[in-house]
């Protein structure tokens, strides 16, 4: 497919757009990029709001159907804001087995939600990942990017206390 | 750059390494790194220049060792003695290994190597991992690196190379076991210029970590296996469609990309001939079904990850119809050994009908869990005892589960059977990307059989209606039953409605979803028939066996035989 000059303007002036724009740009406004600067997206921006869906979609000139259509077919893509902090729990068989459903009820029973859900006051985004590769280590949580190994219920408690402490 | 420039590279850097006779190898990959083993490099490394050393013995970053639950792992060379657990917060033992770096290991934290799960192991694919600095591409090199590529290259026609992989009887690593010799010839024969190979990284399977534990531990390897099939049959651009949940990975593959280019082993004018090929990394974004071949290539293609009808096979047309070569991570990694040292010797390891090794993560209640890499044709049962060191805790083997969400759960019975992708297939599992998840007597069969629908389920891309439909359905009856709400007549209705889905559905994922049930009703249909007749679990992990008030305490431990607890 052939380059164009792309005039669609960037939505604001914040400076995260650039970014976008130039992963656009690096892969010639290709439709086939599309999932690469979703991805870009949601690195800089944390998700995927309409503003961003529409930018992206007038830019590699797809309709507005296909890109929300892949935006919402994978499960790495959140169209919800995040919390400060995330809380990702794996739940992969080897998890699964020792233990990992029990993490999620200890989650739901402090702070009141469910996978997928954040709290009511916006500290803490909860995310079931499918597996996340540190089977040896299970059951396994990710706290704000880093993995905790073998972790208990007990641990889940003591960092969604400090999360959700007000001088936090 | 030419196989002399090659082969100085692989001189000066072998001279340099002898230079330093004592050599400290720290894990980096992602196990250890989560256990803080970056620090612990940093303080064996401040150690050494403190005790002015550093002439005599370098601690540095290697990837995967293989032995997870014992991380973090350093290995001090020339002993191979490896030390385990080791902490950055005990600064006391680490000072221990560096005072004792040529006489007896610090005897708590050592581990022999002459322990049979590293004793064990025949390593092909894994046979740099531990070894090498995976950022760097001279380490590479240094191990015989890229000598196949340039050989091939230099040497051979690019159907003399398809021959020795047909010769060498590999069959494809991520699951299917499809002959890759005969992929590859397909896809030489496939009119039209321009070609790709895409290798799969999209290591969706729960449970298994195989492909990451490669790409961190040794990314050079999967490169070179795809430049040679590139060079094979004819294809000028490559991708690698990686999970995006790997970050590391990713990130030790651009490092990767970037050093070969840089060398001129990727690019233009490979090793100064007419042959060009590049390589691309694709982020995954979170769907198992993208394991499916055509799947994966709408992926690529910027699209929603929906698998189409075959034919036509990707081989003939593919990426942006072209004809296309998907192997996986582990199949590409078996490549350069392969040309280095034969077809023929490669064939002589394994079975009949599965040659050469396997890489298994071994995992759940076993002792040892990890990643091992053996000959096919291992049994079970060394497996798991004398690689896994037996079932954790006092407990009793139950099940091994093989193959993720397409396989079974395989019981005690079959324990002396043997690890190949035939003998798998006929005891209702497959052989899958390599997740061996071991389980004991505390785990409940329907429970695990819930949890592998709930999966599929939820990962169903819900183009085709057995697919989208019967695994729904299939994990509602799952769910009555555990919620001590089951009929006799359910367990036919499961049997009937998991031949439809496995007969009708599109693609690989719909076919093989119902495995999981059928195997566990094979083989352990009385814990179906206690959850109906009796509305109980006797490991206590259904919803139909919570007790009011008592339900987290009791999990793990058998409730009471006779005991009727109040459903849902």
């Amino acid at each position: 497919m052939q380059a164009y000059p792309v005039s669609v303007p960037l939505p604001s002036d914040d400076k995260r757009w650039k970014l976008v724009a130039a992963t656009m740009r690096r892969h010639n406004y290709n439709a086939t990029a599309l999932i690469e600067v979703l991805h870009t997206v949601q690195e800089s921006f944390g998700y995927l709001d309409d503003v961003a869906l529409r930018f992206v979609a007038s830019s590699l000139r797809l309709p507005m159907s296909t890109v929300f259509g892949v935006a919402t077919f994978y499960h790495f893509f959140s169209l919800k804001p995040p919390g400060e902090h995330t809380c990702v729990v794996c739940m992969g068989t080897g998890c699964y087995v020792k233990g990992a459903a029990r993490l999620m009820q200890t989650i739901e029973e402090i702070a009141g939600v469910k996978a997928g859900q954040t709290t009511a006051d916006g500290k803490v985004s909860v995310v079931a990942a499918r597996c996340i590769g540190a089977c040896s280590l299970s059951p396994a949580v990710v706290f704000d990017g880093e993995v905790i190994p073998r972790v208990q219920p007990a641990t889940i408690r003591d960092q969604f206390r400090r999360w959700m402490s007000h001088d936090a | 750059m030419t196989h002399d420039e090659l082969r100085e590279i692989a001189e000066k850097e072998r001279d340099e390494q002898s230079r330093v006779p004592r050599k400290l190898n720290v894990c980096v990959a992602a196990g250890c790194l989560s256990l803080r083993s970056d620090q612990v490099l940093d303080a064996l490394q401040t150690g050494l220049r403190e005790r002015g050393l550093e002439g005599g013995c370098r601690a540095r970053g290697v990837g995967c060792m293989g032995l997870c639950a014992a991380g973090p792992l350093v290995r001090s060379e020339p002993q191979h003695t490896y030390y385990r657990e080791l902490s950055p917060g005990a600064p006391e033992v680490l000072s221990a290994i560096l005072d004792n770096l040529d006489g007896r290991p610090v005897p708590e934290f050592a581990l022999s190597p002459d322990l049979p799960f590293f004793a064990a192991q025949q390593k092909i694919v894994l046979e740099n991992c531990g070894e090498i600095d995976p950022e760097r591409i001279e380490d590479y090199i240094a191990a015989d690196g890229y000598e196949a590529l340039l050989s091939c290259i230099a040497g051979r026609s690019p159907d003399d190379v398809v021959q020795e992989i047909i010769r060498s009887g590999l069959r494809g690593r991520g699951g299917g076991g499809y002959p890759t010799g005969l992929k590859w010839s397909m896809v030489a024969k496939a009119p039209g210029d321009r070609k790709y190979v895409i290798c799969n990284a999209d290591e969706g399977d729960p449970g298994a970590f195989m492909d990451r534990s490669v790409l961190e531990s040794d990314p050079h390897r999967v490169l070179e296996g795809m430049i040679i099939a590139a060079y094979a049959v004819g294809a000028t651009k490559g991708y690698i469609y990686c999970r995006a949940e790997y970050p590391l990975a990713v990130k030790r593959l651009k490092v990767a990309i970037r050093q070969a280019e840089k060398l001129g082993l990727l690019g233009k004018r490979i090793g100064d001939s007419q042959f060009g090929f590049e390589i691309e990394i694709r982020l995954g974004a979170g769907a198992f079904v993208c394991g499916e071949e055509t799947a994966l290539i709408a992926s690529v293609e910027g699209r929603r990850g929906e698998p189409r009808q075959r034919p036509p096979f990707p081989a003939y047309s593919g990426l942006h119809h072209a004809a296309t070569l998907l192997n996986n991570v582990e199949t590409f990694a078996n490549v350069p050994p392969i040309l280095r040292k034969g077809g023929s010797w490669f064939s002589s390891i394994g079975t009949e009908k599965s040659k050469g090794t396997k890489v298994f993560a071994l995992v759940g209640d076993v002792m040892n869990t990890g990643l091992i890499e053996v000959p096919m044709g291992i049994t079970l049962r060394d497996l798991v005892y004398k690689l896994g060191g037996g079932i954790a805790a006092g407990r009793q083997f139950k099940a091994v589960q093989t193959g993720g969400p397409s396989g079974g759960c395989i019981p005690a019975q079959f324990l002396d059977m043997n690890v190949d992708y035939e003998s798998l297939m006929t005891v209702g599992s497959i052989m899958g990307s390599g997740g061996l998840i071991v389980m004991d007597d505390s785990k409940c069969m329907v429970d695990v059989a819930k949890f592998f629908m709930d999966f599929t389920r939820d990962e169903s891309c819900g183009k085709c209606i057995p697919c989208r439909v019967g695994t729904t359905q299939l994990h509602r009856l799952l769910e009555r039953i555990s919620e001590g709400n089951g009929k006799l007549e359910d367990l036919d209705t499961l049997d009937r409605l998991g031949t439809m889905v496995r007969r009708t559905a599109l693609c690989g994922l719909g076919q093989t979803a119902p495995n999981p049930v059928r195997s566990t009703l094979k083989y352990f249909r009385e814990e179906y028939v206690q959850h109906i007749a009796g509305k109980t679990c006797a490991q206590g992990r259904c919803p139909c066996a919570a007790k009011p008030a008592a339900c987290t305490e009791k999990q793990g431990e058998p409730t009471d035989a006779g005991a009727k607890s109040i459903p849902g």
